[in-house]
């Protein structure tokens, strides 16, 4: 028989809870997708660091175009790729504030890849949340600059071919290369012991904002079922077996100052 | 404030710090370029933000941000910078968000030149970005109003929540005159209510054009429209020059306007009774008047740095009642007044063939 609920009292341990920083709504991500993880990871990020009144969040154009909705802080939306530039007309006018990105590949990677490569390279003191599933997502999984070669998408049908769109592109390891980078990491929501990791980084990321250090950036791995025409399982499976030995994780630039920040946490 | 020796594009800017803007982000392009050093040097000194943005996309989509945290915020570009912020112009609009946009415009299409056109008519007041909205749109004539225009723009702005700019074109943003500037103001410490700054002691605050039902698009559609018919009814603004008595009425805004008025001067000297209106606001055309004075007029000559685009708002408002002629010169060329006054002279001795 199944034990019926009990109220929390004094002598019980609260270790489960739904993060405040998280509204209490549906929503419409699929089953088995990794943005509600992602969500879930930001949002426990941000209430233990006790930010959540100070944060403001710029929603990408993509699956997760209604972050704002899903987050219990200030929030707006950028138009397609151009989320880091509006970032920096927030943070340059807010600089109390912790301004956070939440970005796809397609949107960070593709259209605005300019934008995101300049708020790097200025070192903005923005919080980029970068999430790769290797496709377009929203408008129903094309190929995006992330796709893999041969891998089959709506709109590279017979696999994607280097002859005709080159290869993968790899943001962690061309932003590390700037100067105005602070904390570049990439990250994986395929199994448990990885999203912890990526909850890990994620603090740190936001640490390095509000220590008022460079740009900071997560890359997570993603999972797309619908569009992979995976199910879930198999979906977390080919993250581990296809995406990750392409974009290996791992952290591609920490500072010192960085580092520090991280021994702390 | 005395008068001083101004040139127009630091006149702008100048104004723009005067009238309170904390956060500017631009990109350099002739002939506006100088407005955007100035302010290298003038916004810090302050304390307050200047950005040279990566392209124009970006700087209208910093602008868009800054805007979002209830901050006086201002770009400044020329044709080719503008049509790159169309995006951002857009969202800008949908997202109720005061904020300014200078456009100095250059000859174009394409790269064009560096001279002065006022190409950009369609594109400031028609389109400014997809979908159904018009910015306000200001046209100075000379150095001081373009000092008056910043100040009102960012009146405005606030006042509707609503997109501004500020139409000029590469002669009014290169040339001197003597102009008086506004005093400092004190820049605003409050943040409007629906600014985003932190969800601080009240529920969040957010700032989206998303509506994906269209019946919610549709009433995001109408609250534009019902404020744009509010703009439309108090904001139409002209000046004009011998109209009382007048039979042909020359119509020109900016550059256009004030050759136009050196050529009603002419042409009043030989006893023609020829009048001027030179539209300031070129969103919201200045209709009321015109359709007034129409009634007086036999014709109409519209003079423009164009192939005739703000003509067409002139054959609106007249509405068949009287003619409409065009004189326009294009790719950065500018009208001589002895040219105007030829135009001018044409179009009147058409009157008398009439009779
Ligand atoms: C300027 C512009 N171009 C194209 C689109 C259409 N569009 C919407 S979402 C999207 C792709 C999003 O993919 P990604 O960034 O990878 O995010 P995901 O949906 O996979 O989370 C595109 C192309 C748009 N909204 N605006
Ligand atoms: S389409 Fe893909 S990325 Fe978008 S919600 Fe569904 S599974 Fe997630």
């Amino acid at each position: 028989m199944m034990q019926a609920l009990r109220e929390p009292t004094a002598e019980m341990e609260v270790i489960y809870q739904h993060p405040a920083a998280l509204s209490e709504c549906r929503t419409h991500y699929c089953p088995g997708c990794t943005h509600g993880i992602a969500h879930r990871l930001l949002a426990e990020a941000i209430d233990e660091l006790g930010i959540r009144e100070r944060v403001i969040l710029v929603a990408p154009v993509g699956c997760a175009v209604f972050a704002y909705e899903y987050f219990e802080v200030d929030g707006c939306e950028a138009a397609h790729g151009r989320a880091p530039a509006m970032a920096t007309g927030i943070k340059r006018s807010c600089p109390e504030n912790l301004v956070i990105t939440y970005q796809g590949d397609g949107d960070l990677a593709s259209i605005g890849a300019a934008e995101i490569l300049h708020a790097a390279a200025r070192g903005e003191r923005i919080t980029t949340i970068f999430v790769n599933n290797a496709v377009y997502g929203m408008t129903g999984g094309q190929m995006a600059p992330t796709s893999l070669l041969g891998q089959k998408t709506t709109s590279s049908p017979a696999g994607r071919m280097a002859t005709l769109t080159g290869y993968p592109l790899h943001m962690c390891e061309l932003l590390s290369g700037l100067q105005g980078s602070t904390y570049i990491v990439r990250r994986s929501l395929h199994d448990v012991r990885h999203i912890r990791q990526a909850k890990k980084a994620i603090t740190t990321a936001l640490r390095v904002q509000m220590a008022g250090l460079g740009f900071g950036m997560v890359e997570l791995l993603s999972s797309c079922p619908t569009n992979w025409g995976l199910t879930p399982e198999q979906a977390m499976g080919w993250i581990e077996t296809k995406l990750i030995p392409q974009y290996p994780l791992g952290d591609y630039k920490v500072t010192d100052e960085a580092k520090a920040l991280e021994k702390a946490g | 404030m005395p008068k001083e020796l101004l040139k127009g594009n630091i006149a702008i800017a100048e104004a723009a710090v005067r009238a309170g803007m904390q956060a500017y982000f631009g990109y350099p392009i002739t002939p506006q370029t100088e407005l955007l050093e100035y302010l290298s040097a003038r916004m810090p000194e302050l304390g307050r933000t200047f950005l040279q943005a990566e392209s124009e996309i970006a700087a209208i989509h910093m602008v868009y941000g800054a805007a979002c945290t209830g901050v006086r915020a201002m770009t400044s570009t020329s044709s080719p910078g503008y049509s790159l912020m169309q995006e951002g112009l857009s969202y800008i609009a949908a997202s109720d968000l005061p904020c300014v946009v200078v456009n100095m415009m250059r000859g174009g299409p394409g790269l064009g030149n560096i001279q002065p056109s006022q190409g950009d008519y369609f594109q400031m007041t028609r389109s400014a970005g997809h979908g159904d909205y018009h910015p306000i749109v200001l046209a100075p004539a000379s150095v001081q109003e373009a000092i008056d225009f910043t100040l009102l723009a960012f009146t405005l702005a606030e006042q509707y929540r609503h997109l501004v700019i500020l139409a000029a074109d590469g002669q009014v943003g290169q040339m001197m005159e003597p102009a008086e500037l506004p005093p400092l103001l004190p820049v605003a410490e409050e943040r409007p209510v629906w600014a985003l700054t932190g969800a601080r002691g009240r529920g969040k605050n957010i700032i989206s054009s998303l509506h994906l039902r269209a019946e919610e698009e549709e009433i995001a559609n109408q609250r534009i429209q019902a404020r744009l018919l509010t703009i439309c009814a108090n904001e139409q603004r002209s000046t004009e020059y011998a109209t009382d008595d007048a039979e042909l009425l020359v119509i020109g805004f900016g550059t256009a306007g004030r050759i136009a008025y050196s050529a009603v001067e002419a042409a009043r000297a030989k006893g023609l009774k020829v009048g001027l209106l030179r539209p300031q606001t070129l969103y919201p055309f200045p209709e009321d008047r015109l359709s007034r004075l129409a009634r007086q007029m036999r014709s109409c000559l519209v003079v423009e740095m164009n192939a005739g685009q703000m003509i067409e708002d002139v054959r609106l408002a007249v509405a068949g009642r009287i003619p409409v002629r065009f004189y326009g010169r294009m790719g950065g060329m500018v009208p001589m007044p002895d040219d105007v006054l030829t135009a001018i002279e044409e179009a009147y001795a058409l009157h008398a063939a009439v009779v």
